[in-house]
């Protein structure tokens, strides 16, 4: 098969809108791009004019998946904007949550999205019939992800107690207790996890890139809430407020997506797979022992692994959010009083959002409105890497005698083991639709 | 035979896609009631013959209106979900300014690719057969929704304000601390999450109605000192008022049928 061109509209199982496109002529690709044809939302332009302590609730309207994690970098960069510095209840409550939408994502991924793949199926709805259990565990582990959240946010979708400067709510000490009792029962459901995922077998496609994620100072915790810009091809450290030295914008004519590089690289990758090659140190022990038992070692250039480095995370979040949970419970939790601004300026939260590193960067007038914003998701740094990997891997699947058909599976699979998330689109520009 | 069910995003974040997902402890008795057959999100089979067709999302581009319309022709019972589906929700906001400036401000040169039209809920182009309000929509209301169409039962909102469920769980009211609660205005069926939490009412399930505004209109600059250009920009958020005319309301939800 010299001359073929695979055309898929409207990429299933992942959140948002998008379509892969590539041609190939006399053996060789002649056009090969991932497409994103989400609505512009112009999330950026409508905040301006907005008071400071709305930025949260609006931004998190972004992604209903990942909107706890679009409240912390908000709130951050709003707080790094006014010179407020939140208690450390506040702290730990965020990180809480944080943990908990990590958890919440990552076994949507894993089990709605990914598996059915692997198992031969279009979707977990055959599943339900066919591995019950396997469908059950996924929701018992969802639902309590999603319960954590709620407990502590009042819901998971667009949690409404994180707020600029503090926390309008506090979890009562039951709730947090019978959460940890879940929790503790729930790592059960993780041995099945790992059991199940030990089996499947994934693609190999093996393109080193370089991997950039959060970090902290060597015996710091393994960084999601906030840390340093570091990369697997430098040896630089960078603080958020410098991102824009890090992560360099532009404008791609062929697909006219706003595609993201670095100062080393015409692409790099963010996501739990970047963490594990760059943290993995950091892990907690349970999770390290998973990834041993997995035989997964940092660095992995496999992007498929990304789901790996998924469930190892599922493992460092539940037993991490226990230790969290310890500490919160070792004093009574008391509803603070929110921390005003002392001033208005600019600033930059950088946070571990489940696919990756998510900027948010605003200014604010004198009187606290926003004057302007810069948000960068995860999908949309990895949108160059996923095209990198997909050059690399036609040829491939060509020189395996793969048909269309099949061929187009794998590349579905592929950009879906990046979990995409192609609603934060808030940084696409359109494409023309291609027949 | 089971209904034959499909969930649809327009211009939205897709979280009331995703909570129907999260009702976890009900989902598996759900697929065992109905048949989804066309979930873009969640499965890959795709199919055209659906009697319930829920949509979250705004109509905010031409592809929108376009999808919009093929839905309607396909769907025997169409059910807007979500404040974006429903009031346009946050999409909105972009009505503030200038088209030109604010697809510049993001999109630069680029601008010009952007075909985009104004963010307006499923009822401004197509017949919208129920309305499932609030941001996110409230999940146990979809619950609710459901088990009233499969048993035949008719289904309604709620007429009554947020204040109505704030009272009962006894929380205090957000005008004793002086803050600006849009819960009088607002209609209830979210339990009063808001408030319970710790914040204020923001309007994303839509106004009572041209009453509640009129009311608002006379009792907040009244009794408050709050003139009604302040309510009516809290109301912008999630597009529950929007400056179409001199009485305005054009994020009163239509009555279910």
């Amino acid at each position: 098969m010299k001359n073929f061109t695979i055309d898929v509209k409207h990429i299933t199982r992942v959140e948002g809108h998008g379509n892969i496109t590539v041609r190939v002529r006399d053996g060789e690709i002649t056009h090969l791009e991932l497409a994103i044809v989400e609505s512009p939302r112009f999330f950026e332009a409508f905040l301006r004019g907005r008071p400071y302590h709305e930025a949260p609730h609006i931004t998190c309207r972004i992604c209903g998946i990942c909107s706890v994690g679009h409240t912390m970098a908000s709130v951050r960069g709003i707080e790094a904007a006014c010179g407020i510095v939140p208690s450390e209840q506040t702290v730990l409550l965020r990180k809480l949550i944080l943990f908990g939408e990590h958890i919440q994502s990552h076994v949507l991924h894993l089990y709605f999205l990914a598996v059915p793949d692997f198992l031969g199926a279009g979707s977990v709805i055959p599943l339900a019939r066919t591995h019950p259990t396997v469908v059950q565990r996924a929701l018992r582990m969802k639902k309590l992800a999603n319960d954590l959240c709620a407990v502590v946010g009042g819901r998971h979708i667009h949690p409404i107690a994180m707020q600029v400067g503090g926390c309008s709510h506090v979890p009562r000490e039951g709730e947090l207790q019978d959460i940890r009792k879940r929790l503790v029962d729930c790592r059960e459901d993780l041995d099945e996890t790992v059991g199940l995922f030990a089996e499947l077998k994934f693609p190999q496609l093996n393109r080193p890139t370089e991997y950039v994620a959060l970090k902290h100072a060597n015996n710091g915790e393994y960084a999601l809430y906030d840390g340093d810009i570091v990369s697997s091809h430098a040896s630089q450290v960078t603080s958020p407020q410098a991102y824009r030295s890090r992560v360099l914008e532009t404008v791609v004519p062929h697909s006219a997506a706003k595609h993201c590089a670095s100062p080393y690289s015409h692409e790099y990758a963010v996501g739990a797979l970047a963490r594990f090659n760059n943290n993995a140190e950091q892990l907690h022990p349970a999770a390290k022992a998973v990834a041993a038992q997995l035989g997964f070692t940092a660095p992995n250039t496999n992007p498929f692994y990304n789901n790996t480095a998924q469930l190892v995370e599922v493992v460092h979040d539940v037993e991490s959010s226990i230790e969290l949970i310890d500490t919160l419970l070792a004093q009574p939790l008391e509803l603070e009083p929110i921390v005003p601004p002392r001033d208005f300026g600019i600033g930059v939260g950088a946070t571990e959002v489940p696919r990756g590193l998510l900027f948010h960067e605003y200014a604010l007038d004198k009187d606290g409105n926003i004057e302007g914003s810069n948000l960068i998701i995860p999908t949309g740094q990895n949108l160059a890497n996923i095209e990198a990997d997909m050059r690399a891997f036609v040829p491939q699947l060509m020189s395996a005698g793969m048909g269309k058909e099949e061929m187009t599976l794998h590349l579905e699979m592929l950009v879906r083991a990046y979990d995409p998330c192609i609603s934060c689109a808030t940084h696409f520009l359109d494409i023309q639709w291609e027949d | 035979m089971k209904p034959r069910i499909a969930i649809f995003s327009l211009t939205s974040c897709e979280g009331c896609s995703l909570a129907i997902l999260e009702l976890e402890d009900q989902l598996l008795a759900l697929l065992g009631g109905v048949e989804i057959v066309n979930f873009r999100e969640g499965m890959t089979e795709r199919a055209w013959d659906i009697d319930v067709g829920f949509v979250d999302g705004a109509v905010s581009t031409p592809q929108d209106e376009e999808e919009i319309r093929k839905l309607r022709e396909h769907c025997r019972t169409l059910v807007a979900i979500g404040a974006c589906a429903c009031l346009g929700g946050v999409n909105t906001l972009k009505h503030q300014q200038p088209p030109l400036e604010y697809r510049e401000y993001v999109y630069g040169a680029g601008a010009k690719w952007f075909p985009t039209t104004s963010a307006r809920p499923l009822s401004a182009v197509v017949k919208v057969d129920y309305e499932l309000p609030g941001c996110p929509m409230v999940k146990e209301e979809f619950l609710h929704f459901v088990k009233c169409a499969l048993t035949g039962k008719q289904f309604r909102l709620p007429a009554d304000p947020v204040c109505t469920e704030c009272k009962k769980l006894g929380n205090l009211c957000r005008y004793e601390k002086g803050e600006l609660c849009m819960g009088p205005l607002t209609r209830a069926g979210c339990r009063a999450i808001c408030p319970a939490y710790g914040s204020v009412c923001e309007g994303c399930r839509g106004l009572l109605g041209a009453d509640a505004v009129a009311a608002a209109r006379e009792v907040f600059p009244a009794r408050y000192g709050v003139p009604f250009d302040r309510i009516a920009d809290r109301l912008r958020l999630y597009g529950a008022y929007q400056d179409d005319g001199e009485n305005a309301i054009s994020g009163v939800l239509q009555p279910s049928r």
